[in-house]
């Protein structure tokens, strides 16, 4: 019996160090976002005024503002999302209330892993021989934004599908029960309560695609251009590739310019993660079932 | 005009369920007529759920149900109906688990009706009103239409599910152990209403309870393990005129 | 078929017709997505493929350092500095951070409870979000003299720079897909083993880690995949030489960087051109079989 006790209580000894030991890994995993928030915020402060963000850059890209990049981030996102949510959106409903178990559906999902695993230099390489030269686009925001629609297509798939997943089986029969064709039940009773997950999803492919490098450098964003884009077949600068221009290409940089544009599209990114997620918290408490 | 002379409303010849190699039910035959209330008996997982599946072809969503023999309705085979969705509208099931979809209660019971086509309101009021009614459940809810259906109790759920199969004007109404998941008092007042209906349409009631089928059902059919005992009048069955002991064994509670 | 009435009852309504014009529409919505990733490998083979035929020798390829593809008299497509460069990099991420995403997993998905949990979670996601430009910029302008002070080497721009990095952008993917393959352990297995008087940490060490180890392995390899493929971080954090690694101090060159770096300056269906292709070719390739992998060992584990 006291043998037991001894075991029990090195059991409790050991479980209190371990506990211990995997919140300390699990922090020093997490730590380093904030330091690297804190460094930007502090290095990158300074420079952020609403000329930095709303005028060109000047003096070879050693100061003047980042408007251009910023704008050239928005078009690329905006018709990188008119490519891909209807065609996400659309696999996800097919695969949450269509598809059959056989092996076509089991390749299209293999197909969706893979896609989401393609390294993105790949995919600029693909960008550049299927939009810019097959498809003849050239280098332009549709290129460009074409090859960040099928990079992050897996994303508005799975997001979507397991929004739709989350609506219980028992409604879906109920409407069929009466007699209503899939399409009908999707529509009245699926999709309006999927909504909400759907934009989840989209809010955070958006934060992904504007964070992008390799896959607009060939295929249609530009180091610097004098002028602001006018329509999808132009150029455009990105605040992913101003970012690594001002850090790596262009000399005699104060310091503080690039903190000051990385700061700016942290900040981006950061919000509409945050936004993300709380749309999801907010989701949850807001239970209709 | 004895039920000899009759069309049956439905009518399955020979009707086997299988899932995978599992057999549910095999070999099973009956009639039912207008205007009747057709009960059907026997202890649980003998297969009665799966059949009143294949009757509206629910078993099109499961690719391991496989359905053999003829199941006809007025006449033509449920199995090769070419609209299927216009089949499940003519039927009306309700299923032992409540469903309140998450929608108003309001649009649970006008869904039907507005995928039927009818979109007057006056005409929906009416419907939603009269299903509520026969379903013992407009009382509770006539105030408060646009509550959530899904945050209804489990008993008002029930209820709600049997209203909106009666929004569909159905045909034929399925009853699948509705009593399960409602109060006895409810119960008695839905039994009422079925005693009612049967003038207007034919109604299958699939029940646990013995005595229930006594009180509803005119014909009545025994499945034990996935085989059609027998099927007779109801008061023949009870005053010991069964043909098959296991029958009588039944009735009389030795097993359940 | 007709009723009493004489109206059909049985044709197909607009509604049936409506169904189907939908099933055809989203179908191919899913088809969209075989479409895609055979569409990448079939534009990448065919603008690397003249390479392939030509200048390509496969012994210098995978053999040779010598990776000269603008040099005048004899240029040299030797990939093996790259394919090691690329190696060594992700090799050290997964040694910084396979530990401590599995450990970060644990704890969160094994010993964390409620609010500590999620906000731990919502933690790990925003790691997830810092795109790789920035990671690359930390590279550059934090990590870079920090390594250079701290061992007092003359470069900081190296393996072990890259390395952490990539390391830190990996975690995240493979502390979730993690957190998943423990989430799908049931229950039950852990309740067995409680009511025998286990502690948390023994029930985690011999129950659920075990039982969950396919899809450990599988997010294993999927950071990899990640460490892989990422190419703004690497090619910022890594240095420019093209050299074999004798000490993760060194500078190197990885696949994915030399693609990035080399292709503006190319001519379109150049030789050089081609042999960055075809360097991506290579690319696709390994991280199409570390999907396959990983996919296998998720299946494993599904099969209970």
């Amino acid at each position: 019996m006291f043998a037991s006790t001894e075991r029990t209580l090195k059991a409790a000894k050991t479980e209190r160090v371990v506990r211990r030991l995997l919140l300390g890994m699990t922090l020093l995993l997490i730590l380093p976002v904030l330091l690297i928030l804190g460094v930007l915020i502090a290095k990158g402060s300074p420079v952020i005024s609403f000329e930095f963000l709303f005028s060109k850059p000047t003096n070879g890209m050693t100061a003047g503002g980042i408007f251009p990049a910023l704008i050239g981030t928005v078009w690329l996102v905006v018709v990188a999302l008119l490519a891909s949510v209807p065609v996400g959106v659309a696999a996800a409903i097919y695969l949450s209330e269509y598809a059959p178990d056989n092996r076509l559906t089991r390749l299209i999902n293999l197909a969706i892993i893979n896609l989401a695993g393609v390294p993105s230099i790949v995919h600029a390489l693909f960008g550049l021989g299927a939009f810019v030269i097959f498809f003849k686009f050239g280098t332009s925001i549709l290129a460009a934004s074409l090859t960040l629609a099928v990079m992050t297509l897996p994303v508005v798939i799975v997001s979507t599908r397991e929004s739709l997943q989350a609506v219980p089986q028992a409604f879906r029969e109920a409407c069929w029960n009466m007699g209503a064709t899939r399409w009908q039940t999707i529509r009245k009773v699926v999709l309006p309560n999927a909504v909400s997950g759907i934009l989840t999803g989209i809010i955070l492919e958006v934060s992904r695609t504007a964070g992008e490098t390799a896959p607009i450098m060939f295929t249609g964003a530009a180091f610097f251009l004098p002028f602001l884009p006018e329509g999808v077949l132009d150029q455009t600068m990105a605040m992913s590739l101003h970012l690594f221009v001002v850090s790596t290409q262009v000399p005699n940089v104060p310091e503080a310019l690039p903190y000051g544009v990385a700061l700016v599209l942290v900040g981006m990114v950061l919000v509409m993660n945050a936004a993300s997620v709380g749309l999801r918290t907010w989701l949850r408490g807001r239970r209709k079932w | 005009m004895t039920s000899a002379d009759r069309e049956p409303k439905l009518r399955l010849r020979d009707v086997g369920i299988s899932y995978g190699d599992e057999v549910a039910l095999e070999g099973v035959s009956f009639d039912v007529f207008d205007n009747e209330i057709f009960g059907i008996i026997g202890p649980a997982g003998s297969g009665k759920t799966s059949l009143l599946r294949a009757l509206n072809r629910m078993n099109d969503f499961d690719s391991s149900m496989k359905v053999r023999g003829s199941i006809e309705l007025d006449g033509h085979d449920v199995r090769t109906w070419r609209n299927v969705y216009s089949l499940r509208q003519r039927i009306g099931v309700v299923f032992p688990l409540p469903v309140g979809l998450p929608l108003s209660v309001y649009e649970n019971v006008a869904l039907s009706p507005r995928l039927r086509g009818i979109r007057k309101k006056s005409e929906l009021d009416g419907i939603v009103e009269r299903c509520l009614k026969r379903a013992a459940l407009w009382d509770e809810v006539k105030d408060r239409l646009d509550t959530l259906g899904s945050l209804l109790s489990g008993g008002q759920q029930q209820r709600l599910t049997i209203a909106r199969a009666l929004s569909q004007e159905p045909e034929i109404l399925l009853l699948d152990e509705f009593s399960i998941a409602v109060d006895p008092v409810t119960t008695m007042r839905i039994e009422d209403v079925l005693k009612s209906l049967k003038e207007e349409i034919t109604i299958v009631l699939v029940t646990n309870l013995v005595q229930q089928a006594r009180r509803l059902a005119s014909r009545t059919a025994f499945i034990l393990e996935g085989e059609l005992v027998e099927v007779g009048a109801t008061e023949d069955l009870f005053a010991g005129g069964c043909t098959d002991p296991r029958t009588r064994d039944y009735l009389e509670g030795r097993f359940g | 078929m007709n009723s009493a009435s004489g109206k059909p009852i049985d044709h197909r309504s607009l509604s049936w017709w409506i169904d189907k014009a939908v099933e055809w529409t989203v179908f191919l919505g899913g088809f969209s997505a075989i479409v895609f990733i055979i569409g990448i490998f079939v534009f990448i083979t065919k603008e690397g493929v003249g390479f392939m035929g030509g200048s390509f020798d496969v012994g210098e390829f995978f053999g040779s350092i010598r990776w000269n593809p603008t040099s005048d008299n004899r240029p040299t497509y030797g990939a093996l500095a790259l394919i090691v460069g690329t190696a060594s990099v992700t090799g050290l991420a997964m040694i910084v951070a396979v530990p401590f995403s599995l450990g970060a997993a644990i704890y969160i998905s094994e010993f964390a409870t409620g609010r500590t949990r999620e906000t731990l979670k919502v933690l790990v996601e925003l790691l997830a979000a810092i795109p790789s430009v920035v990671w690359g910029f930390i590279g550059l302008t934090i990590m870079n003299p920090l390594i250079i002070e701290t061992f007092n080497v003359p470069i900081g721009l190296n393996v072990l720079n890259s390395g952490i990095i990539l390391g830190l952008m990996a975690a995240p993917i493979m502390t979730t897909l993690a957190e998943d393959a423990l989430k799908a352990v049931p229950d039950s297995y852990r309740e067995a083993a409680e009511a025998m008087g286990a502690s948390r940490w023994q029930v985690t060490w011999r129950v659920a880690i075990p039982a969950g180890r396919h899809g450990l392995v599988a997010a294993i390899l999927l950071g990899v995949g990640r460490g892989f493929g990422e190419t703004m971080a690497v090619l910022m954090a890594s240095g420019h030489a093209i050299n074999l690694p004798t000490s993760p101090f060194d500078s190197v060159r990885a696949l994915t960087a030399t693609i990035a770096a080399e292709l503006g300056e190319t001519a379109v269906g150049s030789d050089h051109y081609q042999a960055l292709f075809t360097l991506g070719i290579l690319l696709f390739v390994v991280t199409f079989a570390i999907n396959l992998a990983a996919d296998v060992f998720v299946r494993r584990s599904d099969k209970r």
